[in-house]
């Protein structure tokens, strides 16, 4: 085609697209060019998507499972004595049964190293036993406790023992010991349910998420209860009552940017306001969800918006025509219409703000905290702090712990997203 | 004691409810035709009583604590708070307050003992107060509706009056956080001006923000210069633009033209959960995997690369932007006029001539607006940049190095520091508004040039 230009030439010009095959075939070949890149393209955003789910789990599947040692503890009531509980020699015991069980250990110079072997926790659990239940005094009783961290590792195949012992956190002794233990069927890995029972620790092997999950719950709980039916009145308002003037224009000019607006903003916002100006508590989950609900509100009302708009006028005609008020048209008819959609863009809404940490972190839900929280007032952490919290954290038993709490947090939003699209699908009507 | 005055509350207004409705009945039942349904009159009552006594208890919870606070401050012996700061007096409140819950450390003077009985008396007596003026407050207003009920009494559209009332209050919220985030920066803000002056803040290529706390403490006198901060910010950024804006791009170009139903229907989920995904995850991955991956690679090719090199926080921060970048792309490109596309079509071009062409230019303005969004973001990002980037701000633009960004400051400067009388603190506010700002202009700017393009075929 581009050659009927070409003028010069006498011999009558071929006018088949045959003529032009090189042609076409090379614009055929650019185009799949193009298609490759494309593909291509998609294939590295999955590739990576791969690689971030990949390197969580292979580092996190570990933290769901603990290392724990059979112990045949015999409480000598020379070290424990009724009276002086919850006191007592407990650590003391402790060493002396794992000892028991090591017969090269010398009880005067490795006393320090076999006392390492346990978790510092193992002497509350064997203290809290003794206490609930004092006869235990005198009589020999089987117990089960974690091991410590470095133990934990080298049973879960993170230490290398062909490293040179020099580069390795546990020497050739404690790892013989270990065998010893495992040899003698003392060993075992149950599911690590200390992970959601226990809460925040300075030790890996005691850490739990129990603190960072109520703290969440709370967080969510107050973000919905603010954000859900004050993002439902607004959107109602300027979708159906308010008059199309400058006021409402600004109004939702507002909203659009408050979407857009970035997360740490808002945490200033609530560093400066609610807590040093109102004077609410630090690392509240009470003032997070205050802080995120301001965050959410935006989502809720596009969302909200949207469903309504989707209500089909007939129904707001029909229900004028029988002499309800619009007030009544609204709230009767056109809202619970419109419900499986508020509550989808709701659920995401939340599923959102349950992964905000930045403004968290402003208003002081990363502290250090070793008990659950029992009011949205106390002091706590969320599921995304506590995993900032922990990737800071320089134990090797962490990493594996954060990707453990990733995992977790995941879950959840997984769950939350597939509840928004369960109740599209369901009750979601095209009119 | 809070929620015991909401239950009281909540159970009087529902009283409420049922006298009203129960009274409007009655009224029918003697053959009166009434004005409103019964079912509002109980719904006036309700509302009456909520509205007003629940503004009422907010407000005195925000109040209760300042107040208390500053009773037992002015309550105080003569000379106790002599030669003391405002960190000194809060200092002495925390311990008050501790105290008062029963955590003793040491052994107190005998006047914090004194204030601390008189902060949990205090309590007590605010308590008492709130529940008593709650049962007065609503027990009156609930007089008062019960008398209005009556046969001509409009009272569907005095509860309807209320109800667009409390809509028109959620609406004003959203401006209130507006402003409250506006007044909050700009207050904030002005007292870091106050301390260290404007140019030398926008101007001052310095960037030490440590200060002396005590006066005897030896530290450098601190520096407020945003300028290694702000270009920090810009590296990154663009780094990440530079990852995202060709894959999002490209895959936006492939989903829209090429790419058959079920390959679609499988993709523009898969990127929507990379999308979902939380940014602290994405600083994890950063520094668990990409930072590692990218040393071993410098190190491999003889290039020193920095263990918080702008490149793992740029790069991770990119992947994150892939699915915003390639879903703003595939609605602009989808608006495109069908008539557009068939015309290329029918004039011999292939598909791939027709989108490079026609379908992309005519998409451009849509295109270039969500990628201003974008970069709007990976401006305001936070966790990813505050777990992978560097801390120290260095006046450099090579991406191998680490520098540090306007969030990572905002973030390390607030940690664990609640002083606000002092210009470490206040600078993050001061970098805070700079931040509200620029994204906000982009923001604006990319709205607008959606809107713009969307007129031209509508």
């Amino acid at each position: 085609m581009t050659d009927m230009m070409d003028t010069s030439a006498n011999a009558p010009r071929r006018t088949s697209l045959k003529g032009n095959s090189a042609l076409v075939a090379r614009r055929k070949r650019r185009e799949r060019l193009l298609m490759g890149v494309g593909l291509g393209a998609i294939l590295i955003a999955f590739t990576v998507l791969f690689i971030l789910v990949a390197s969580l789990v292979s580092t996190g599947y570990t933290a769901f499972v603990q290392t724990q040692v059979t112990l045949d503890v015999h409480v000598d009531p020379a070290e424990i004595s009724e009276e002086q509980l919850p006191r007592g020699g407990f650590q003391n015991v402790l060493t002396r049964s794992v000892l028991d069980l090591l017969p090269d250990a010398d009880p005067e110079t490795d006393l320090r190293a076999v006392r390492g072997i346990l978790s510092n926790g193992a002497q509350f659990a064997l203290r809290d036993q003794v206490a609930a239940d004092p006869s235990l005094i005198g009589q020999t009783i089987t117990l089960t406790v974690p091991l410590s961290d470095p133990y934990d590792q080298l049973n879960k195949g993170n230490i290398n023992r062909d490293t040179p012992e020099s580069e390795r956190r546990l020497n050739d002794q404690a790892v013989v010991w270990f065998d010893q233990l495992d040899q003698a069927g003392r060993i075992s890995t149950p599911f690590n349910w200390a992970l959601f029972t226990n809460a925040d620790s300075r030790f890996p092997e005691l850490a739990g998420l129990k603190g960072a999950l109520v703290g969440s719950f709370w967080v969510l709980f107050i973000c919905f209860a603010v954000s859900f039916p004050v993002g439902i009145g607004a959107a109602i308002y300027l979708e159906e009552f308010a008059p199309k003037n400058r006021v409402s224009d600004f109004i939702e000019v507002n909203i659009n940017n408050l979407a857009a607006v970035p997360s740490v903003v808002f945490g200033l916002l609530a560093l400066a306001v609610f807590l040093n100006w109102f004077g609410l508590p630090r690392s509240a989950p009470f003032v997070g969800g205050l802080t995120l609900a301001l965050m959410t509100m935006p989502t809720i009302i596009i969302a909200t918006r949207a469903a309504l708009k989707a209500v089909p006028p007939s129904i707001r005609e029909a229900a004028l025509g029988l002499g309800a008020s619009k007030q009544q048209v609204v709230f009767g008819h056109v809202l619970p219409l419109a419900m499986p959609g508020i509550l989808t863009g709701t659920i995401i809404g939340l599923a959102q703000a349950l992964g905000e940490t930045a403004p968290l972190l402003l208003i002081g839900m990363n502290a250090f905290i070793t008990s659950a929280p029992t009011s949205p007032f106390d002091a706590s952490t969320a599921l995304p702090t506590q995993i900032f919290i922990w990737a800071d954290s320089p134990e090797r038993g962490f990493v594996s712990r954060t990707s453990a709490a990733i995992l977790v947090l995941l879950g959840f939003l997984v769950i939350m997203n597939a509840l928004a699209i369960y109740l599209r699908n369901r009750f979601e009507r095209r009119w | 004691m809070t929620l015991t005055a909401f239950l009281i509350l909540l159970v009087l207004a529902v009283t409420g409810y049922v006298m009203n409705r129960r009274a409007a009945s009655a009224l029918t039942a003697d053959g009166t035709r009434l004005h409103s349904l019964t079912h509002f009159h109980g719904l006036y009552a309700l509302l009456t009583v909520l509205v007003p006594v629940f503004v009422l208890i907010c407000l005195f919870l925000i109040l209760e604590t300042p107040i208390i606070n500053a009773m037992v401050m002015a309550g105080l012996p003569d000379g106790a708070l002599d030669g003391l700061d405002t960190g000194g007096q809060q200092l002495v409140l925390a311990e008050i307050r501790s105290i008062s819950r029963g955590r003793v450390f040491g052994t107190p003077e005998d006047w914090k003992l004194a204030a601390a009985d008189r902060l949990v008396a205090l309590y007590g007596w605010f308590d008492i107060l709130l529940i008593v003026t709650v049962i007065a407050l609503s027990l009156a207003i609930l007089l008062f509706t019960r008398r209005r009920v009556a046969a001509e009494f409009r009272a569907r559209q005095a509860s309807e009056k209320i109800v667009t009332g409390l809509m028109v209050a959620c609406s004003l919220i959203a401006i209130l956080t507006t402003i409250g985030i506006v007044f909050a920066l700009v207050f904030e803000a002005w007292r870091f001006f106050q301390m260290v002056p404007l140019t030398d803040f926008l101007f001052g290529a310095n960037w030490e923000p440590q200060i002396p706390i005590r006066e005897d403490q030896i530290a450098a006198e601190g520096a407020f210069g945003w300028l290694p901060v702000i270009l920090g910010t810009i590296v990154i950024s663009f780094v990440a633009l530079f990852i995202a804006t060709p894959i999002g791009l490209l895959s936006a170009i492939y989903l829209n033209e090429f790419a058959p139903h079920r390959i679609r229907a499988i993709v523009k989920p898969v990127l929507e959960i990379l999308a979902g995904v939380p940014t602290v995850v994405y600083g994890f991955f950063a520094i668990l995997v990409v930072a590692p991956a990218l040393r071993g690679a410098g190190a491999e090719l003889g290039v020193p690369i920095s263990p918080n090199t702008a490149l793992a926080a740029g790069g991770v921060m990119g992947i994150m932007l892939i699915p915003f970048i390639s879903s703003f792309a595939d609605d602009a490109l989808t608006a495109v006029p069908r008539s557009l596309r068939d015309g290329s079509l029918a004039l011999g071009a292939t598909r791939g001539e027709t989108m490079l062409k026609v379908l992309f230019p005519a998409a451009i303005p849509g295109i270039v607006g969500g990628v201003l969004l974008a970069v709007s973001r990976a401006i305001g990002e936070t966790m990813i940049v505050v777990m992978a980037a560097g801390l120290m701000a260095k006046l450099t633009i090579n991406p191998l190095d680490s520098v540090t960004t306007v969030t990572v400051q905002i973030v390390t400067l607030l940690i664990g520091d609640t002083a606000f009388d002092n210009p470490k603190t206040l600078a993050a506010f001061a970098l805070g508004l700079m931040l509200f700002i620029i994204t906000l202009g982009i923001n604006v700017l990319a709205l607008r040039i959606v809107r713009k393009y969307r007129e031209i075929y509508d």
